[in-house]
């Protein structure tokens, strides 16, 4: 069955399983909207930043006591921004699902954002948030978790508006012919059945997370300057203080915070989540969590969990009754109302380039924008060779593991705590490093940039090599096949489904990374690596709107292609071609 | 069947002139249904036999009320249905349970959905799985119990919500053999000890022993448009032998009519549509063969009684028709009155070696098959002697489904590979005329 996480059977990340497979105009149409909104808001921004707000919340102080405080103000942050994130999946993909007119424009929108450099929002948002709430540290936590919330709504929604457009037939007939009311119905049959999807790819995101509220805690837009007591804070200091002591303490700290999160809320989640797969067989490997099975021991949690049904069942019935729903035919006279409606989404689209052309023109020229699409291929230079580089190493070693089944449950917790673990963390270590044996910052700050994406292809590669059916193995080696035949017939094919999900996945993070990688500093000394990132990081520190939102635009061009042309493409032949069922 | 019988009190069920027509894309409507009329009494099991394509399924969803009729009505105990009536209940063949609902959640979701108060909810889904074979499996999940368990608990969760007419759509075809057949000895069982809250059963069926087994009466649904072409009234008495010979007389009587040639409709007029048009089944040339050396061989020599054949085969009259019908478009064999006749062509290809068979293939399927020679013809008239296969699919979607003409050019190319008479590569989706050496 399809609808489960990737690392057990392959399940197209977000969007990749859409129909769409070339850029259509209806991109070019979301994707110029959502350029004109970032415009807007940091035309908008451009005003209200003038009085310089320096933030006065109390000092981040290097002194280890503080740490348990601010790894838990941390952990709140990512708290706070996976409820939002999944009141927002709810809500819009529920009506993207439910409504042809708003899928129309929903859909290409969460698939253009999903491509959008997360730490490109913070610019804006930073600036609205402090406006919004003048003179309190609420303006910036505000601006942190929606930094965070912005690296994981898009997908989430996408996988549940993905669940809700695939309920099986029977199941709906079924509930139809019970006559089950709306809401009986969503959480008898849409949300179970969404369930899987939906909880892998939230606990991917929230992986995903810890990199970005690490990255927004500290961050300088123009002269406003915010340090939030949490980790990322912490690092910032230590870095300005060059303490590399203090951020050895950060590095352990977050490793344990990953361990909790990974132990008491990733493992338990996900056993939990196993019994919703769509699946009529048992199968024979589950996800197993001791904390999820202390839970189900527990009689409290029982109760617990008995009382919240009873208050599902008492929401239920203060619902009215639904009357006997009359079937009706569903109709094809919606066609003037589409046209309608597509013509006022061009109407909206062709004044927001408008919008865009007048906001640019004010600061920028053409010749901007070839500095912008130079630095773009510097940096998509950098993510290729990275990428082949992270593949050629670890595909050879997933395999090995995932082939032997002892070492593969070994290795692959260690490789998701390894993809949750935020790599920025880790970054001023190496600074240090390049900072003392003098070596080229364009050359060796490149590798930041997948430290923590490569393991997605690890833990991809391994889960796929595990999935490889044994009888197809037995015969290649009573075939004798050689090593390299073995490699190009039968392995590489084999894995190849997982392998694209997990490049894809360590791609796009890179690009994201690259904001934060491809400038860093040491006390006073500043190293940057020429490339998209570091322009787009200078531009946001200089407060420079214009260059920003340039810059996004061109990353976001970028992503968007790669995925079109490279990813997709590929993901579809393998899914075709390559696909063990 | 167009008599309109005078209304009773007992009548639970009345179908009048039911008729459903599928919007297609282009070109005219899919008719499915053309004027069926039928009643169901009180307290009687009736049988609607069909082949795929009969309508059958698209007619018990009108009744159930999952689907309005285009015209006619259906009214169920003297009211007219406009969505699913409070007194039917279904039984689906894919059995259509939560797998994350256990077997007794999943057997209150209906009263539940009726807002019955969870004590009484429980002791009536309790009753009903006792009374189904099921005590013991209440918080068991659906994955955990085997095909025949699971279509158990789907019997019980239409059971509990005390149905007065119960709908089953296929019930035991997704089911092992043997699963099926005490599945069915149990309902019977049940039924005719009136244990259960029900006064009739109406039933889909391919299977025309299943009919004969478990009905009072069998409507025997014709295809494309699907019609009610005859009835027939079972009297033996319960429980019922397969091996008496009054029930198999019966078997073989409705194998006749369901092989009777329509008088004045050639032999084109099997399939639905018409010249390249014609809609294939997916019979591949393998099982083909496998029928004409069956029918050739021992005891049957070149002539077979079709029910007779199909037990040994395994085969229900969904596998085993368009086989024979294929066979017969091919000219290797003549199917009528429940018997298939293998022609001189027929027993020719069973006596040649694979090359001649593909060779007598190849110039059977060119002469009778227009799609195939129609591909061939424009592959010879192309200067590179190739076509993608979109080509052919559009001009087909014209007449057809988009799954009929996906299902007809896949069966096409099947034949055509068989035969050597073009090639077609999967990756671009192209004919032509090269063989990969």
């Amino acid at each position: 069955m399809r609808r489960t996480d990737p690392t057990r059977s392959g399940q197209p990340p977000l969007g990749l399983a859409g129909e769409r497979l070339s850029p259509n105009l209806y991109d070019l149409a979301i994707f110029i909207l959502i350029a004109a909104a970032f415009a807007i808001l940091a035309h908008g921004a451009r005003q209200i930043a003038a009085p310089a707000e320096r933030l006065v919340g109390q000092p981040i102080v290097l002194d280890p006591i503080n740490l348990p405080e601010y790894a838990l103000r941390t952990t709140l942050r990512m708290f706070a921004a996976i409820v939002a994130s999944l009141v927002f999946t709810f809500v819009v993909a529920t009506l993207a699902a439910k409504s042809r007119k708003a899928e129309l424009v929903i859909l290409p929108a969460l698939d253009i954002l999903q491509s959008v450099p997360v730490l490109g929002f913070l610019t804006f948002t930073v600036t609205y948030f402090l406006h919004l709430f003048p003179g309190s540290e609420l303006g910036a936590e505000c601006a942190a978790i929606f930094a965070i919330f912005t690296s994981q709504a898009w997908n989430m929604a996408f996988s549940f508006y993905q669940s809700l457009r695939t309920v099986p037939r029977d199941l709906v007939e079924v509930s139809e012919h019970f006559q089950l009311s709306p809401w009986l119905t969503f959480w008898r049959l849409e949300a179970p059945f969404a369930a899987p999807g939906l909880i892998w790819n939230t606990m991917m995101s929230m992986s995903g997370g810890w990199f970005f509220v690490v990255a927004s805690e500290a961050i300088t837009v123009g002269d406003t300057t915010i340090k939030l007591p949490g980790i990322g804070s912490w690092l910032a200091v230590a870095i300005d203080e060059q303490d590399i002591g203090a951020v050895v303490l950060a590095v352990a700290t977050m490793a344990v915070v990953i361990l909790l999160y990974d132990q008491l809320v990733f493992r338990p989640i996900v056993a939990w989540a196993d019994k919703f797969r769509f699946e009529q067989t048992a199968a024979s490997q589950r996800p197993r969590s001791w904390v999820y099975d202390l839970w189900r021991r527990a009689r409290l949690t029982r109760r617990t969990a008995q009382a919240v049904g009873w208050l599902g069942a008492g929401v239920e019935r203060l619902l009215p009754r639904p009357r006997a729903r009359p079937i009706v035919m569903r109709s094809s006279t919606a066609r003037p109302f589409d046209i309608v409606w597509i013509a006022l989404v061009l109407a909206i689209v062709a004044y927001a380039l408008w919008r865009i052309v007048v906001f640019t023109r004010q600061s920028l020229d053409w010749h901007d924008v070839v500095i912008a699409v130079e630095m773009g291929f510097l940096t998509f230079a950098r993510v290729v060779v990275l990428i082949a580089l992270a593949s050629v190493i670890w595909v050879p070693a997933g395999v090995w593991i995932g082939l032997r089944p002892w070492a593969a449950s070994k290795v692959q917790p260690v490789a998701q705590f390894l993809a949750a673990f935020p790599a920025n963390v880790l970054f001023p270590i190496a600074v240090v490093v390049i900072v003392h044996w003098h070596l080229n910052a364009d050359v060796w700050l490149s590798p930041l940039m997948v430290l923590g994406t490569q393991w997605y292809i690890l833990f991809n590669v391994i889960a796929g090599a595990s999935a490889f059916p044994t009888d197809l193995r037995e015969a290649s080696t009573l075939f004798r096949l050689r090593q390299g035949q073995w490699w190009r017939r039968v392995i590489i094919p084999g894995i190849l489904p997982y392998y694209v999900t997990g490049a894809l996945t360590a791609a796009g993070g890179s690009w994201n990374a690259s904001i934060v990688a491809e400038v860093a500093s040491w006390g006073d000394t500043r190293l940057r690596a020429a490339g998209l990132g570091s322009y787009i990081a200078d531009a946001t520190a200089a407060g420079d709107y214009a260059r920003v939102v340039l810059g996004i635009g061109v990353m976001s061009v970028m992503v968007v292609s790669c995925n079109r042309l490279l990813w997709r493409p590929l993901y579809r032949l393998a899914e075709r071609r390559y696909r063990l069922d | 069947m167009d008599t309109v019988l005078p209304s009773t009190t007992d009548d639970l069920l009345v179908a009048d002139h039911v008729r459903k027509l599928y919007p297609k894309g282009s070109g005219e409507d899919l008719l499915v249904l053309e004027d069926v009329t039928l009643r169901l009494r009180t307290n009687e099991i009736v049988s609607l036999l069909g082949r795929s394509g009969s309508g059958k399924s698209s007619l018990l969803r009108i009744i159930a009320g999952l689907m309005p009729p285009s015209s006619g009505t259906v009214s169920i105990a003297g009211r007219p249905v406009q969505g699913p009536a409070p007194e039917v209940a279904m039984v689906f063949q894919t059995f259509a349970l939560f797998p994350w609902l256990t077997v007794l959640e999943n057997v209150e979701i209906g009263l539940e959905a009726q807002r019955v108060p969870s004590a009484e909810r429980h002791k009536r889904a309790l009753a009903a799985i006792d009374l189904i074979g099921l005590d013991g499996y209440e918080s068991a999940y659906p994955k955990e119990l085997s095909g025949g368990m699971r279509q158990r608990v789907g019997l019980a969760r239409a059971l509990v919500v005390h149905p007065r007419l119960l709908l089953m759509d296929e019930a035991f075809s997704a089911l092992d053999v043997l699963t099926a057949e005490t599945l069915r000895t149990d309902l019977l069982d049940l039924w005719c000890e009136g244990r259960m809250p029900i006064s009739s059963i109406l039933l889909v069926t391919h299977n025309i022993e299943e009919a004969v087994l478990m009905s009072d009466r069998i409507l025997v649904l014709a295809s494309n448009p699907g019609r009610i072409s005859s009835e027939i009234t079972v009297n033996l008495p319960q429980p019922r032998n397969r091996l008496d010979p009054a029930f198999r007389a019966l078997v073989d009587d409705i194998y006749a009519r369901m092989t009777a040639r329509t008088p004045g409709k050639t032999v084109q007029g099997l399939f639905p549509g018409t010249g390249i048009s014609l809609n294939l089944p997916r019979v591949g040339p393998n099982l083909m063969s496998g029928l004409m050396e069956q029918v050739a061989g021992e005891p049957y020599h070149g002539k077979a009684d079709l029910p007779a054949l199909a037990g040994p085969l395994q085969m229900e009259i969904d596998d085993l028709f368009p086989v024979a019908e294929t066979l017969q478009l091919l000219r290797f064999a003549e199917v009528a009155e429940g018997d298939i006749r293998l022609t001189d062509a027929g027993r020719r290809f069973v006596g040649l070696e694979p090359d001649g068979r593909k060779k007598l293939f190849a110039q059977h399927v060119l002469a009778y098959v227009p799609l195939v020679a129609h591909i061939r013809r424009v592959l010879d008239e192309r200067e590179n002697h190739a076509a993608p296969a979109s080509r052919f699919r559009d001009e087909l979607e014209d007449h057809m489904s988009v799954q009929f003409a996906e299902q007809t050019l896949k069966t096409v190319t099947s034949w055509g590979r068989y035969g050597e008479v073009f090639a077609y590569d999967e990756d671009t989706g192209v004919f032509s005329l090269d063989n990969p050496a």
